[in-house]
């Protein structure tokens, strides 16, 4: 059996791995989250927070675009309020809104033949219409890492587009590098996504983790 | 267990041979393996047992396989039925037996007593230290011994492709390949139902083994992809690997709440372990046939710039077109000098461009002309030659019509043939003259495989591709390798 960590400590255990986050607070009440988003200045995401949380965007816990200090009190108090037992939240994120018209999806799995492999593709809405991912199998070599970014079907996502620079590969390489020694060194990690992952002024920021944890401490 | 490379010379070149389990019924497998190691040729030393010592294709059998005399057989080829197998291998290994290729079934294929017969066979074959293929195999070639010890058809012309396969009926599809294409097979093995020895483990035999410079595989499933991967990688980084998958559109096994799970599908794992690896994988049996044939027999391009050679239009844009949608591919642009070289054999009406259009401007030596002064070209890499053969179609129809008594009509049927055999020869000592790959492609080197054009391709031991289309995928598989070996020479 397998369960996932909340986003924060998704978030925690990735950026360990040097992997590049937006800055954000856990908020344990809707008044301080309000107070953050007023100190990072708006407009802001905020979402709900917990163990049990998954399928964020499908069941409405996810708001973009927050613009004022009273919207950000009402919409941390709604997401506190539609919080399930099973969520297990511990209160709201609120981080900075990243701007970018790009995203992309990278993450880690375990194939049952081929042991741990790294995941890299078109993310965001259009990760299922587009369908645009490559594998490779962990460890990744640094040309290994390069090859996938540069490989996916879409490749005119990683040019100037719509008025932002170019993406930069090498970042993006680095990031699935830090995947693949995550997978390599721990046993216990059965699935990452970061999803997305927005290219802000052709940099990855990535602004959502889900880490899948195998309850025996060690997978395949 | 690793198998050993006194134990591949017993399967792919034994001194002696026994078929245990021959038989008189021209339908049975102890029949037709029988049959077919003599009929290729095989000259060491053939047994074959039958339980009622009839003679079978004039060979006196044995009754039981204690007959045999120690040491004047290598490899036994089992016909018998799963349950006298155990015993009948104990009595080869102590006559000096060194492999076994086992066409029984009833094993791992024929539920839990067959599982158990199958694990028993594997213990049995680390006991004997025998070598054992199978079962439910159908048999191995090696063209280096004359040896066709299986029980289809065919056996393929001699070369240096090595067949591995987890389906026996894919081994004969390749072979079937070659003998139409004339490009020759070194060993082929159906691997069964891979008790003992799989199909990695045969890649790495040929990657080994002195006749064989390209490797061509068949792969279902694998119960350990990581030992499958490095065996592709080492084998890989020693000669082209050309894998064909099946089963490989299914969808990614688990539906969790991640979303790399559902994109990390049993395909894309492998197709990504196959470019890691730097293995080819081609989607076809045609596609990695044509791949694995066109390692064989063209040298590796330097780089990826393609020059398309044409006697009419049409073939040459859709050249160009497959050409310039391949990702591994670059439609060159054609040199000035090069433009300006041409332009002394060619009317002004030439396409002056890539594809190079001749535009029935040619005369006698046009082509070789070309040819050379392409291939020989710094800024060019490959060349791809079409049109090939279409006047020595047109003499077909003149030798076979009702004035070909005519004396001019037979003098410009053997002028066609003899320059559509030298336009072919041209092709083939051009790139042996450049080291660069040069292609040649028509469909009638299907239509009419006689046409001296293909014919001669043939005897000149490459492949008369049938389309421009899959000269163009043979060229880009190619190409990839030359990638794959320039970016990782260091790591490799």
């Amino acid at each position: 059996m397998s369960s996932t960590l909340s986003e924060a400590d998704s978030k925690a255990l990735l950026a360990s791995y040097l992997v590049p986050f937006s800055p954000e607070v856990l908020a344990i009440s809707a008044e301080a989250a309000a107070e953050s988003a007023q100190q990072m200045g708006f407009p802001v995401a905020i979402k709900l927070c917990g163990d049990g949380v998954a399928h964020k965007t499908e069941r409405g816990l996810v708001r973009l675009g927050v613009g004022n200090r009273s919207d950000a009190l009402t919409t941390a108090q709604e997401l506190l309020d539609a919080a399930r037992p099973e969520d297990e939240a511990t209160g709201v994120l609120v981080s900075p809104m990243i701007s970018g018209s790009r995203e992309f999806i990278a993450g880690v799995n375990r194939d049952p033949q081929f042991g741990p492999t790294v995941v890299f593709g078109v993310g965001g809405v259009m990760t299922e219409v587009l369908d645009d991912a490559v594998v490779r199998l962990a460890p990744l070599t640094t040309q290994d890492a390069y090859e996938m970014v540069t490989s996916i079907a879409n490749k005119g996502l990683l040019e100037e587009f719509r008025g932002e620079p170019k993406v930069d590969i090498a970042a993006i390489s680095e990031i699935l590098m830090s995947l693949s020694r995550l997978v390599v060194e721990r046993p216990d990690v059965v699935s990452v996504d970061l999803n997305p992952l927005i290219i802000s002024e052709g940099r990855p920021i990535a602004v959502d983790a889900l880490v899948e944890l195998d309850d025996q401490g060690a997978s395949r | 267990m690793i198998p050993t490379q006194a134990q591949f010379n017993a399967l792919f070149e034994p001194q002696g041979i026994v078929v245990a389990g021959a038989s008189t019924h021209p339908g049975k497998f102890g029949f037709v393996s029988l049959h077919n190691i003599i009929a290729s040729g095989y000259s060491g030393k053939i047994f074959a047992t039958n339980r009622d010592g009839n003679e079978v294709l004039g060979i006196k059998t044995l009754r039981s396989l204690e007959e045999l005399p120690a040491g004047e057989a290598d490899l036994i080829f089992v016909c018998t039925p799963q349950a006298a197998n155990a015993d009948l291998l104990r009595v080869a290994a102590s006559k000096g037996i060194a492999a076994a290729f086992i066409t029984s079934a009833g094993y791992g294929e024929a539920g839990p007593e067959g599982i158990q017969a199958e694990r028993e066979l594997v213990d049995l074959s680390r006991e004997l230290g025998i070598l054992v293929i199978g079962p439910n195999g159908q048999g191995v070639v090696s063209t280096p011994a004359n040896l066709c010890a299986q029980i289809v058809a065919p056996y393929p012309p001699a070369g240096s492709i090595g067949i591995a396969s987890q389906s026996g009926n894919f081994v004969s599809s390749f072979m079937n390949w070659s003998c139409a294409t004339g490009v020759g097979i070194s060993r082929a093995v159906s691997a069964g139902n891979a008790a003992c020895t799989d199909v990695a483990d045969l890649l790495r035999a040929y990657a080994d083994d002195a006749a064989t410079t390209v490797g061509l595989a068949y792969v279902e499933g694998t119960d350990d992809g990581r030992r499958f991967f490095d065996a592709m990688r080492e084998v890989s980084a020693r000669m082209p690997l050309v894998l064909l998958k099946g089963g490989s559109t299914s969808g990614g096994a688990r539906a969790a709440a991640s979303h790399t799970g559902s994109l990390a599908t049993n395909d894309r794992v492998f197709d990504g372990a196959c470019l890691q690896a730097g293995a080819t994988r081609a989607s076809s049996v045609e596609e990695a046939f044509e791949a694995a044939a066109t390692f064989a027999t063209q040298p590796l391009p330097l780089g990826n710039r393609v020059a398309v050679i044409t006697t009419a239009g049409g073939w040459g844009v859709v050249a160009a077109d497959a050409i310039t949608r391949d990702p591994n591919l670059e439609l060159a642009e054609l040199p000035d000098d090069l433009r300006r070289a041409i332009d002394e054999h060619l009317p002004p009406r030439w396409s002056r461009s890539n594809p190079i259009d001749l535009a029935g401007g040619e005369t006698r030596d046009t082509i070789p002309v070309i040819l050379d002064l392409v291939a020989r070209h710094p800024d060019i890499d490959a060349v791809i030659y079409l049109g090939l053969g279409i006047q020595s179609n047109q003499a077909r129809l003149m030798r076979s019509g009702p004035f070909s008594n005519d004396p001019d009509v037979q003098r410009i049927v053997a002028y066609h043939e003899r320059q559509d055999a030298r336009f072919a020869q041209a092709a083939h000592d051009v790139s042996v003259a450049t080291g660069k790959p040069v292609l040649t492609a028509t469909e009638l080197a299907v239509a009419f495989p006689d046409n001296p054009g293909p014919e001669t391709v043939r005897s000149t031991g490459r492949v008369c591709y049938p389309s421009a289309d899959r000269a163009v995928k043979a060229l880009s598989h190619l190409v990839s390798r030359r990638s794959f070996l320039e970016s990782r020479g260091s790591d490799v």
